[in-house]
């Protein structure tokens, strides 16, 4: 039996294209000029094309600079990802640059770990006492003792320097903390990813259910867009949600599903459209494998089943079935995001996959499109020494379908057992791992058996507190960065590129790792002198023009098609070739081929299950200090349903505390009361409550839901881990 | 003569506050106050709701009570469009086009006069759209014409159902609610 093929996460496929780039017009107001940004003294007002770094998802920016200081930031229109139009933390962006708390020189620590006590000292010293550790780290260990936690396309340079240096431990918590369930399960079924920006075609679906996904809070500012199009061209939309979301607001349908319960909602829904054959009997025909076993096997559920686990209405599900099947392919059961709930969520997600390929939607219109980026050749470095050991974070395949990118929580074990081998430097590049990664406890037990640890950020985040060496960032307006190449509906080039300068002592990442490289004796691969000789090389390698891309921020590939229907060839990479409704290589692996089912434990009387997400205006726990931002929303308040509130004599703006059920006390958080929410479960907005001395502005505003969840479960397949499993209860003394 | 007004379609406002934002930079409102702002309105028990988020600001309405308490003139109804404005140099501060507006949509500016939204007058001067039009991700805020029945805030108030704030303060609102 053929493995699973490996990941595509970073490099998503999709046909890539042949490089002659279209030049797109609409650019003649941008005005040149971020290369002489020593120009204070110029009247008048610049725009610079950019493109944002408020999250991941890389919109093009045009940045105004109005006589040398940063005015505001608008979308660059002729970006395919923001259409011209900032989601609000884009926008806040100018925040980033003005931030008052900001880091602002090197420093190096000078008490324990977690005092947050630091001597300021030059790049210099910063750089020597690194590369002095690291090579002692090297020396007793090897080169594999260093790992990397890199969130964001800015840790780039960071990643090539360690990966030069002989370490295999690069991880994001993106993978294991948040959508790799997903991941996994579309490619166990698809042989393919849902990558980054999603390949969802919301804009052109005419039914479209959203399981747990709260789009409008979560402010992905395409699929946004897109939702409202959506929304005016009048789709049927579907949520499922225990809390009445803003997507809730807007649908047709709103099923307030007990949390914990989704994969029986999906079971039963699959069993309704396989017993009244409302699926795509073609497609399924041409495409699919293991259909037969499939459909006996998921023939068994029945809405009135699914009714005792979800609290959902038979005939809703029934009426809900029928309304997908009514609009299919162009339904589109929307894979999520943030995915590391129950601890089945591989296998959750798994179902949904199966759901969307009864209805024929992955490559179809409506569904999913096959994305396609601008294919630019790499920086032709040396190659990489090699790798003498595996990576750290997956000793023996444990999880067996983590295999395209690597385990957080898998290094921090390692780190905290010295299994398979010590992990003894830690370099965080824009993560704060105290936020992201489930039970703090064990980040400081690893931490606290470091030798190096590192931290490159331009904000003090609360893991700065536990860092040796705190190396300050320029923010994204203040530098360059690599090539934004995104997969998307159509394929582009983004440039990132300083609008105006760093106020202090800060420096972009790619000068701080070509500075390390040079001290560690590693600089044959940093050929290049600065990064515009790097970027320039990389664009005349492609046949493009730097000085272009510059001007208008971004260069469209030719078009091409993006759905089967219109000649995109269906391309299956699993095991079978085919659109596998059984699989065989989860029955090789132990697992259920088909999903399953299973209860989770639900909270004891007096305590609620303890759920988390989005809001608009901010992004995990990275803009919260944000000047803009914070004056949009400066803490976070826990939803308590009303008739929960009046039981407890909860009133609406009245100061608690959660604890969990480890005893875990929250900082105060005020209530809102709502009914908004289902009984038996409570509500926060992640990455407040912060405990960075350093970031007053956020210091303990508000609850932290990171802290509260003490309590995770490891999601066998691939190793992610699940966090809505902690209950709380309501302390009211605070 | 153009008669200017919004119409905002609720339908598609998620409550992002990204206008809100826009309308901060654009016009460098300081921190702690905003021209601009979301409500968001719940009806029923769960989970049988209705709720509409909107975006809010100044009505720029036809009667104005702001312009009428004004002691010094600086608060006016502009010759172009009848975008209520507040001219800094002329205002003291006194509060009482504060007080007199029901929409709660003038602060005193720390600077010492009262400020609020313009419809971004030296935008639309420009045959630009104000910030928060231009700016919305899901583009759910309509600025044009009211008194042309081709522009499209005429053409969508024709279609759809919509309302206003208050209609009974008898102000005349120039901000219509599309649901």
């Amino acid at each position: 039996m053929k493995t699973i093929s490996r990941r595509k996460f970073l490099k998503i496929t999709g046909a890539t294209i042949a490089t002659a780039a279209i030049l797109t017009s609409g650019s003649k107001h941008i005005v040149k000029g971020a290369e002489k940004l020593n120009s204070k003294a110029i009247k008048g007002v610049r725009k610079i094309p950019t493109y944002c770094d408020l999250c991941f998802w890389k919109c093009g920016v045009i940045a105004y600079v109005k006589d040398g200081k940063l005015w505001k930031l608008e979308g660059n229109p002729l970006d395919p990802l923001s259409k011209g139009r900032l989601c609000p933390r884009g926008t806040g962006g100018v925040g980033a640059h003005y931030d008052s708390e900001r880091l602002r020189s090197p420093l190096i620590r000078k008490s324990l770990r977690g005092e947050e006590k630091w001597v300021e000292v030059t790049w210099d010293e910063a750089l020597n006492y690194i590369a002095d550790k690291m090579q002692k780290i090297k020396n007793e260990y090897g080169p594999e003792s260093i790992a990397l936690f890199s969130h964001g396309i800015g840790g780039t340079f960071i990643k090539h320097l360690l990966r030069a240096f002989g370490s295999p431990n690069e991880t994001a918590p993106s993978f294991a903390q948040c959508r790799g369930p997903r991941e996994v399960g579309f490619e166990l079924t698809f042989g393919d990813v849902v990558g980054s920006p999603e390949r969802t075609d919301i804009e052109n679906a005419k039914c479209l259910v959203l399981i747990g996904s709260h789009i409008g809070e979560n402010m992905h500012n395409t699929q946004v867009q897109e939702f409202a199009k959506a929304i005016e061209k009048g789709a049927s939309i579907i949520v499922v949600d225990p809390r009445f979301s803003v997507a809730a607001s807007k649908a047709k349908y709103y099923l307030p599903i007990k949390p914990g319960t989704d994969l029986a909602l999906l079971l039963a829904w699959m069993g309704v459209i396989v017993r009244e054959k409302l699926y795509d009997e073609e497609y399924i025909k041409k495409f699919g494998y293991g259909f037969e076993k499939f459909a006996q096997e998921v023939s068994q559920y029945t809405p009135e089943w699914a009714y005792i686990e979800t609290g959902i209405k038979p005939e809703l599900i029934v009426e809900t079935a029928y309304e997908m099947a009514r609009y299919r392919p162009a339904t589109l059961i929307h894979p999520g995001r943030h995915v590391t709930w129950y601890g089945d969520d591989a296998q959750r997600s798994r179902a949904i996959a199966l759901l969307n390929a009864l209805m024929g939607s992955w490559g179809r219109k409506g569904g999913f499109y096959v994305p396609y980026s601008m294919s630019i050749p790499k920086y032709p470095y040396p190659p990489y020494p090699e790798l003498k050991k595996e990576p750290v974070d997956n000793p023996g395949r444990k999880y067996p379908f983590a295999t395209g990118e690597q385990i957080s929580t898998g290094i921090r074990e390692a780190t905290i057992t010295g299994q398979p081998y010590p992990i003894k430097g830690w370099f965080v590049y824009g993560t704060n791992l105290l936020q992201a990664l489930p039970n703090k406890e064990e980040t400081i037990k690893a931490i606290q058996n470091l030798d190096l640890m590192v931290m490159i950020d331009v904000i003090p985040s609360e893991v700065a507190g536990w860092t040796d060496v705190v190396l300050p960032e320029s923010v994204y307006l203040e530098r360059y960065d690599e090539l934004n190449l995104s997969p998307f509906r159509e394929g582009f080039v983004g440039i990132r590129q300083p609008v105006v300068e760093e106020p202090y002592n800060q420096k972009p990442n790619w000068w701080i790792a070509k500075k390390l490289a040079e001290k560690l004796g590693l600089e044959q691969y940093f050929p290049w002198k600065n990064i515009e000789e790097y970027l320039e090389t990389r664009l005349k390698l492609a046949g493009l023009s730097f000085d272009e891309l510059k001007e208008k921020g971004i260069i469209k590939a030719p078009q091409q098609p993006i759905y089967y229907e219109d000649g995109v060839e269906p391309v299956f990479e699993t095991p079978s070739g085919k659109i596998e409704f059984y699989s065989d290589q989860l029955v090789a692996a132990g697992f259920d081929p088909i999903p399953r089912y299973t209860k989770h434990p639900e909270p004891p009387a007096g305590y609620f299950r303890l759920l988390y997400g989005r809001a608009p205006v901010h992004t995990f726990s990275k803009t919260q200090s944000n000047p803009l931002l914070r004056d949009m929303m400066s803490e976070n308040e826990v939803w308590v349903n009303a008739d929960v509130a009046e039981r407890w004599g909860l009133k609406n703006g009245q100061r608690i505390r959660l604890k969990n059920q480890d005893g875990v006390l929250s900082d105060p958080v005020k209530v809102k009361v709502t009914e908004r929410i289902r009984k038996d479960c409570v509500y926060i907005v992640h990455g407040f409550g912060q405990k960075s001395k350093s970031l007053i502005s956020t210091y303990r505003k508000g609850a932290s839901d990171a802290e509260l969840i003490t309590k995770y479960k490891t999601d066998l397949l691939m190793g992610g881990t699940a966090m809505n499993v902690n209950f709380v209860t309501f302390e009211l003394e605070v | 003569m153009p008669r200017f007004g919004m119409v905002i379609d609720t339908k598609k406002c998620v409550g992002c506050q990204d206008c809100v934002l826009a309308c901060k930079t654009e016009n460098n409102i300081p921190e702690g106050y905003n021209r601009d702002w979301i409500v968001t309105e719940v009806h029923g028990k769960f989970p049988d709701l209705h709720m509409e988020i909107r975006t809010e600001r100044c009505n720029h309405c036809t009667n104005t009570p702001c312009v009428s308490v004004c002691p010094t003139g600086a608060s006016h109804i502009h010759e172009w469009g009848g975008i209520v404005l507040v001219d800094k140099d002329l205002c003291i501060g006194c509060k009482a086009c504060v007080e007199a507006c029901p929409y709660d949509a003038r602060y005193i500016h720390p600077d010492g006069y009262a400020d609020k939204c313009t419809f971004c007058i030296h935008r639309v001067e420009k045959g630009l759209q104000p910030a928060c039009v231009e700016v919305c991700p899901t583009h759910c805020i309509y600025f044009g014409d009211l008194d042309d029945p081709n522009s499209e805030v005429s053409q969508l108030l024709k279609s759809r159902k919509w309302h206003v704030l208050l209609p009974e303060t008898g102000n005349e609102p120039n901000i219509f609610y599309l649901i």
